[in-house]
């Protein structure tokens, strides 16, 4: 049995590569905000209040595009849809804490620490106090994308835009779902929400980010059916 | 103003965040579902990899030839061998520089 801080650090250490990518893709939301004309305190109350990195640059960007705040804040409630899908799988491990816990834990998940939670909840199912893992993922990603968000804020776009780093994201992502490419049947339900996603790239209010998840899971759904 | 619209976009994610986790419980799921959400990163990720690769700040598609799909690729391959994270994120980043600074400049 692990104790409570052995789990906090092993979240920790699960998640903190993931930072590679995280740190400048927050100086460049931060920066990004300022550099389109909201006042800096905005900016920032938005990571501490959102706490969503691709949605708050998509708030902004709508916004200071002439949207309404009404289509902003839709907006951001649909790109974050698909916490409903990490809440659920996430349930089953969370089950056992007292409803309180659950509304606290709930602000620090998100992507990479459902990830690696996940993955790390997968293999230590007996383990009491599992959920000290997430809440170790979850606040090493809260620290980091506050002091990134502010750095950017502050410092303005230091990251030189020509380096690219926007692209580290879709590679942090590549590095949670690789070793599934060793399963056919996660291989065809990755490529289904791929290929979705670009289909639905143009659908309103970027519903291609729950959209294709829906589809790539009513495959998977067909693909269980038929392994029977 | 606009601090209203963020505390509602805030308060609608938290929504989000909170909603499963807090108010379902495990017998309200059945075994087939608890099978199909095993597939949920593999259903769910490619949705943020897919466009972060094909699609351009400006939301159209990029060419067949653009360094980034080269970057991607080999950071398939070298995450598939090394199973580390830092050594996928690099292998992208730097293959994906060494295009732009070096073969295309």
């Amino acid at each position: 049995m692990l104790s409570k801080k052995q789990l906090f650090t092993r979240g920790m250490l699960d998640i903190s590569p993931h930072m590679l990518s995280v740190i400048p893709f927050g100086i460049i939301c931060g920066a990004i905000g300022v550099e389109l004309g909201f006042h800096p305190y905005l900016v920032y109350a938005m990571s501490f209040i959102i706490f969503g990195g691709a949605s708050q640059i998509v708030f902004l960007q709508l916004l200071s595009g002439g949207a309404s705040s009404l289509v902003a804040v839709a907006s951001v409630g649909i790109i974050n849809s698909r916490h409903l899908l990490y809440g659920a799988v996430l349930s089953e491990y969370l089950e056992k804490l007292s409803f309180i816990k659950k509304l606290l834990i709930s602000y620090v998940v998100v992507d990479q620490g459902f990830a690696e939670s996940n993955k790390f909840f997968k293999k230590n199912r007996n383990e009491e106090f599992l959920h000290y893992h997430l809440i170790g993922t979850g606040c090493t990603m809260w620290v980091c994308w506050q002091i990134a968000t502010l750095s950017g804020i502050v410092l303005g776009s230091f990251v030189p835009e020509e380096l690219g780093l926007k692209f580290a994201i879709p590679l942090t992502f590549i590095a949670i779902v690789v070793q599934d490419l060793k399963k056919l049947d996660h291989v065809i339900v990755m490529i289904t929400c791929g290929l979705s996603s670009l289909l639905f790239f143009d659908a309103p209010f970027k519903s291609y980010i729950i959209i294709s998840p829906i589809i790539a899971l009513f495959v998977a759904a067909l693909l269980l059916r038929l392994k029977k | 103003m606009t601090l209203t619209a963020i505390i509602f976009a805030g308060i609608l994610t938290y929504f989000t965040r909170m909603t499963m986790i807090a108010l379902i419980s495990r017998d309200m799921l059945g075994d087939k579902i608890k099978a199909v959400l095993e597939y949920v990163p593999s259903a769910v990720f490619p949705a943020i990899i897919f466009p972060g690769i094909f699609i351009n700040d400006f939301g159209t598609f990029i060419d067949m030839n653009d360094p980034k799909i080269f970057g991607a690729l080999v950071a398939v391959i070298v995450g598939y061998f090394s199973k580390n994270i830092i050594a996928t994120i690099l292998a992208g980043l730097v293959s994906y520089w060494f295009l732009i600074f070096v073969v295309f400049n």
